[in-house]
């Protein structure tokens, strides 16, 4: 296989990669002879393979943290996905299924698990077949040595956390713990379903050969989600503006290839994509290629103004001094014309209500600064600026919940609120514009069972 | 807490288990003080000077939920935080 892209979604068609044309393409002799926890860890570590659920952790410390461990760990391929403007992991296992259970099976059989599970997206029902029908052509060709198991998470934007997951996975509801998995009685590696694939990909075909793609310090392809529908494999370091969705088809290149593999599935809305006026007193300056943002890194991400999309990569080099993230790999667009303002309180309103409810400053500060901020696009008037109440109230909630949903609302508003400024500016002093009122471009799904919910 | 030798401390906060009682800011205004809900906001992260380290104890064993925990520094990195 070259080291072009596509790799993860290499393979005939656009249907599931049945096993017969997986062997063809990656082989993987090492399932059969078997790697340690040390030498998978230093494969990781020598191709640079850092997390692709979002937090970007170096995989092979996960692995060596695990190896360390007293008991053996169960290993959990996370493909919980509960982002929504994310569907990335649900195309990965309904095109790529052997991908990502090679890489299960080789992390299972190093840290000498005796447990593998799939968390998967109840209701991701494309992406469950392809696994079950894959695990029973694994089965048949004795392929597995470790048990594996698919088991549906609840939808949520917390519930694909991983403590969340591993919570579930114990019979308790998909909210996040204090505990570090590796801690306690039964630890547990949880990978994303894509970090565990372009693991296999790494031990069929070598760290080098995983370097050819990307940039020396972060190396590799990624998968990304474009507006919520579309799923692209590319290498990272690649323009934002080859990214963004109303970029000239010239622009997109080889890679376009992978763009059929998106799944059919997914929820997201196209209302009102075609909205090209300009905002009120803004004119198109800052939306040089008729996109005025884009949310980069799903809803924990950052907003990126779409004026610079040419000069940024995705790479965090690029995206962390902007106060963005590769995260997951979403990215949203925001055409010139649509409202940033009404957008971010929107988003903000609904990471407060995702909120698991576990935490105070989690629980009642999202909520706070999103009922401070929804005045500002309502149709009254804001009385007075909630901005400097908003900013005071950020800098209190950061890093003081359980697991990091504050922290990832809190970035995507800092970041709003700089690359929105004028028109946070604008709606503090007016109240809200003639956009206010347009159907939200972010898919915000219906708020997920509260803890009490999930408990009764 | 001994006055020779004192090992260096840090309060942190299990955030799910504190409910917001609000006893650790009554018992140690020095390094805690509430947040606009009620939840504790702990100065210069959690450091516990070791002429507070008597309060802070007495702040810890007062917690009704027992969610402030008193941690040596060199093992501090462990409780109520996120993924790696």
């Amino acid at each position: 296989m070259t080291a072009s892209t596509p790799r993860l979604m290499a393979g005939p068609g656009r249907g599931t990669v049945a096993l017969g044309d997986h062997l063809a393409l990656h082989g993987l002799p090492a399932l059969e002879s078997g790697l340690g926890a040390g030498a998978l860890a230093d494969l990781a570590e020598r191709a640079g393979l850092r997390g692709r659920g979002g937090a970007g952790f170096p995989t092979d410390r996960k692995l060596r943290a695990l190896a360390e461990a007293r008991r053996a760990p169960f290993v959990v391929a996370n493909g919980s996905e509960g982002e929504p403007a994310s569907g990335k992991d649900r195309t990965l296992l309904t095109r790529s299924p052997h991908l990502v259970l090679d890489g299960l099976q080789l992390t299972a059989l190093a840290l000498g698990a005796e447990r593998a599970v799939v968390a998967v997206r109840a209701g991701a029902g494309s992406a469950r077949a392809a696994l079950a029908t894959a695990l029973a052509e694994r089965t048949a060709a004795g392929r597995d040595r470790v048990p594996v198991e698919v088991f549906p998470v609840p939808a949520g934007f917390v519930a694909g956390e991983e403590r969340a997951v591993l919570n579930a996975l114990a019979g308790g509801p998909p909210l996040p713990t204090v505990r570090r998995p590796w801690e306690g009685a039964r630890p547990a590696l949880v990978q994303n379903v894509e970090t565990l694939a372009q693991l296999a990909l790494i031990a069929a075909h070598g760290a080098d050969w995983f370097r050819a793609a990307g940039t020396a310090a972060e190396p590799g392809t990624t998968l990304v989600t474009l507006d919520a529908a579309v799923v692209r494999e590319v290498p990272l370091g690649t323009p934002l503006s080859e990214l963004m969705p109303g970029a000239s088809d010239a622009n997109r290149g080889a890679s376009d290839a992978n763009r059929g593999a998106s799944d059919a599935n997914r929820g997201a809305s196209d209302a009102n994509r075609g909205a090209s006026d300009a905002h009120r007193g803004e004119g198109d300056a800052n939306g040089g290629a008729g996109v005025r943002a884009l949310l980069v890194g799903g809803y924990a991400g950052g907003w990126v103004d779409g004026a610079a999309a040419g000069r940024v990569r995705l790479l965090q080099a690029d995206l962390r001094p902007l106060g963005a993230t590769v995260g997951c790999g979403a990215i949203v667009a925001l055409p010139a014309g649509s409202c940033g303002v009404a957008e971010t309180v929107r988003l903000m309103r609904w990471l407060a209500d995702e909120s698991a409810g576990q935490c105070g400053p989690c629980l009642y500060g999202l909520d706070a600064i999103a009922t401070a901020l929804e005045p500002l696009s309502a149709p009254r008037r804001p009385r007075e600026d909630p901005l400097p109440r908003v900013r005071r109230w950020c800098g209190q909630i950061d890093g003081r919940g359980a697991c990091r949903h504050p922290d990832g609302a809190l970035r995507m508003l800092a970041s709003a609120l700089r690359v929105f400024a004028a028109e946070f500016d604008d709606h503090v002093r007016h109240g809200a514009c003639e956009r206010c009122a347009a159907p939200s471009l972010l898919p915000l799904p219906a708020h997920a069972a509260t803890p009490e919910e999930v408990a009764a | 807490m001994s006055r020779d030798g004192h090992q260096a401390e840090r309060l942190e906060v299990d955030p799910i288990a504190c409910a917001g009682h609000g006893l650790c800011a009554e018992l140690l205004p020095e390094l805690i003080e509430l947040d606009d809900w009620g939840y504790p906001l702990l100065a210069n992260g959690g450091e516990v000077p070791p002429e507070l380290a008597a309060l802070a104890r007495r702040a810890a064993d007062a917690c009704p939920t027992l969610a402030l925990h008193r941690l040596r520094v060199a093992a501090a990195a462990g409780v109520g935080r996120a993924t790696p």
